[in-house]
């Protein structure tokens, strides 16, 4: 059958109709905040207890936008005979948000978890020169990071809990051993040394 | 008719006039918002942006009034006055309920209203030709051109009603009608509903204005409130036009209680084509220059002419 006239027209019309009557999808941010999605690039958190100043993140930033200030710090010897050791000590932590491009390769290289992404994204300025937040700005940011998201429940146990885990099986394993050691000699003939390692274990 | 009456008549018009336009403003920023999925004004006034055409109007009002160097001063000055105050007058004469409820009875009321809101769109060529600028210019002459096209249909299908009804006096056209007048005239509903639109330059009726290409057609040149009042001009035409087919197609007062309730009855069907008018402009986009024109000559004027026809055999058959 060959569609009708005008048939074009009124589909037009039923579909703004039907917009209508639905709820309209805008975001009306300023009153209502958005719902960000996990793992959102809103800003760059340091938690600077962290950093070392290895510089890597300076060095591999595609736009050079984070500046590291530091100097040696000289601790003297532990003992007598020692060498008098060095530490780094970080003078200024700076990222210029208005060259940054969020792609997150400071945060994918630091080795020591100092850099985070944090969802906070409302940190607009009137002027440019003002998007250079310094290290006291970047660790307040530090608070908004979110815990990580949690492991699929099929997932890998991570590395460090199965480490830990291992060692503590190991520890545990260890002790039970020992303690049946000590309650077999026990059994027979009661001594005051099993008494003892009893205490001990 | 006493002079307070007259003035009450008069003062009761003007406010009509004044504020229901407004709202049919309003309607269109939301109905079109959320036909586009959006939400429209939100802040001005607090309660769903009730205040955004008041805020509109203050704005309006603080913008400099200019007037170009090459422009014909008195007659670009005076283009918004003639493009809006015609729709004031034909307000005037449109019956709202029973027993006189009008502002004041004109025994000739169809020819009358046709005629003066025939004026209206000389604003629009004052306004294009006073410009001094191509594109008002292009604008206007557009305007002048749809309304060549479109004027005839719209008499044609006034004409068909009229001779139904056999008289011209707009409250006597209602007093005749019966409701299967309407499946009677609906053809005529239609042709003059459609051509009023192409008058108001409503979309898709709206190349005199297309903005993309002749940036706002005749109004280019117009700031602050001579602008607004173009504006308002349009609203005030979406106002008597849907006033004017409730009266003419769609019975006007008639309805249940049309006896204590008549006048709520047209305000409701002015209302509902009102919405009609926002809804085909959220939903069509603007027709090419040359289609409009056949449009109007190629289906319009035929379909106009049908109806007249029709309604001639009609009115033979039943008298």
């Amino acid at each position: 059958m060959a569609p009708l006239p005008g048939r074009g027209l009124a589909k037009g019309l039923a579909v703004t109709l039907r917009t209508m009557t639905r709820r309209s999808v805008t975001a009306q941010y300023p009153d209502v905040q958005p719902e960000l999605p996990p793992r959102s690039r809103g800003v760059i958190g340091l938690l600077e207890e962290n950093c070392t100043v290895c510089m890597l993140c300076a060095r591999e930033c595609p736009d050079w936008c984070i500046y590291i200030d530091s100097h040696k710090e000289t601790l003297p010897a532990a003992d007598p005979g020692a060498r008098a050791r060095t530490r780094n000590v970080l003078d200024r932590f700076a990222i210029d948000f208005s060259l940054c491009m969020y792609c997150g390769i400071c945060i994918e290289v630091c080795p020591f978890d100092a850099l985070f992404w944090s969802p906070e994204f409302e940190y607009a300025e009137t002027d440019i020169h003002e998007l250079t937040h310094e290290r006291d700005r970047l660790r307040e940011w530090m608070w908004t990071v979110p815990a990580p998201p949690a492991l699929d429940p099929a997932a890998e146990e991570p590395k460090e809990v199965a480490a830990a885990r291992k060692t503590a099986d190991k520890q545990a394993a260890a002790a039970a051993a020992a303690r049946e050691a000590a309650a077999a000699p026990a059994a027979v003939s009661p001594s005051p040394d099993s008494a003892e390692e009893q205490q001990d274990s | 008719m006493t002079l307070l009456d007259a003035l009450l008549r008069c003062v009761a018009v003007l406010a009509v006039f004044l504020v229901f336009p407004l709202v049919i403003g309003q309607t269109e920023h939301k109905v079109m918002a959320h036909m586009q999925g959006r939400l429209g004004p939100m802040y001005a006034g607090g309660f769903h942006g009730w205040a955004q055409l008041v805020a509109d109007g203050v704005k309006f009002a603080q913008k400099e009034d200019v007037v170009p160097a090459e422009a014909d001063r008195r007659v670009f000055q005076l283009a918004p006055a003639v493009a809006l105050l015609p729709y004031l007058v034909v307000l005037i004469a449109i019956p709202v309920g029973p027993h006189g409820l009008v502002g004041q009875a004109v025994d000739a009321g169809l020819f009358f209203v046709l005629a003066v809101m025939g004026v209206g769109v000389l604003g629009s060529l004052m306004a294009g030709w006073a410009s001094a600028n191509k594109f008002s210019l292009l604008g206007g002459i557009r305007t002048a051109a749809q309304l060549m096209s479109y004027e005839l249909p719209m008499l044609l299908a006034a004409a068909s009603v009229a001779m139904a009804a056999g008289t011209l006096s707009l409250s006597g056209i209602v007093d005749a009608f019966h409701w299967w007048w309407v499946p009677w005239q609906v053809v005529g509903g239609f042709v003059f509903f459609t051509a009023g639109l192409a008058e108001l330059q409503r979309p898709p009726f709206d190349m005199p204005v297309a903005d993309s290409e002749i940036i706002f057609g005749a109004y280019t040149e117009y700031t602050g409130l001579r602008f607004a009042l173009f504006l308002l001009s349009e609203y005030a035409g979406i106002l008597v036009l849907c006033a004017l087919t409730t009266v003419l197609f769609l019975g006007g007062w008639h309805g249940p209680f049309s006896d204590g309730l008549g006048w709520l009855w047209t305000l409701l069907k002015t209302f509902a084509l009102a919405f009609v008018v926002i809804w085909l402009r959220v939903t069509y986009p603007r027709l090419r220059e040359d289609q409009l024109m056949r449009f109007a000559w190629t289906v319009l004027i035929p379909l106009s002419l049908a109806q007249l026809a029709l309604t001639g055999v009609v009115k033979v058959v039943i008298s």
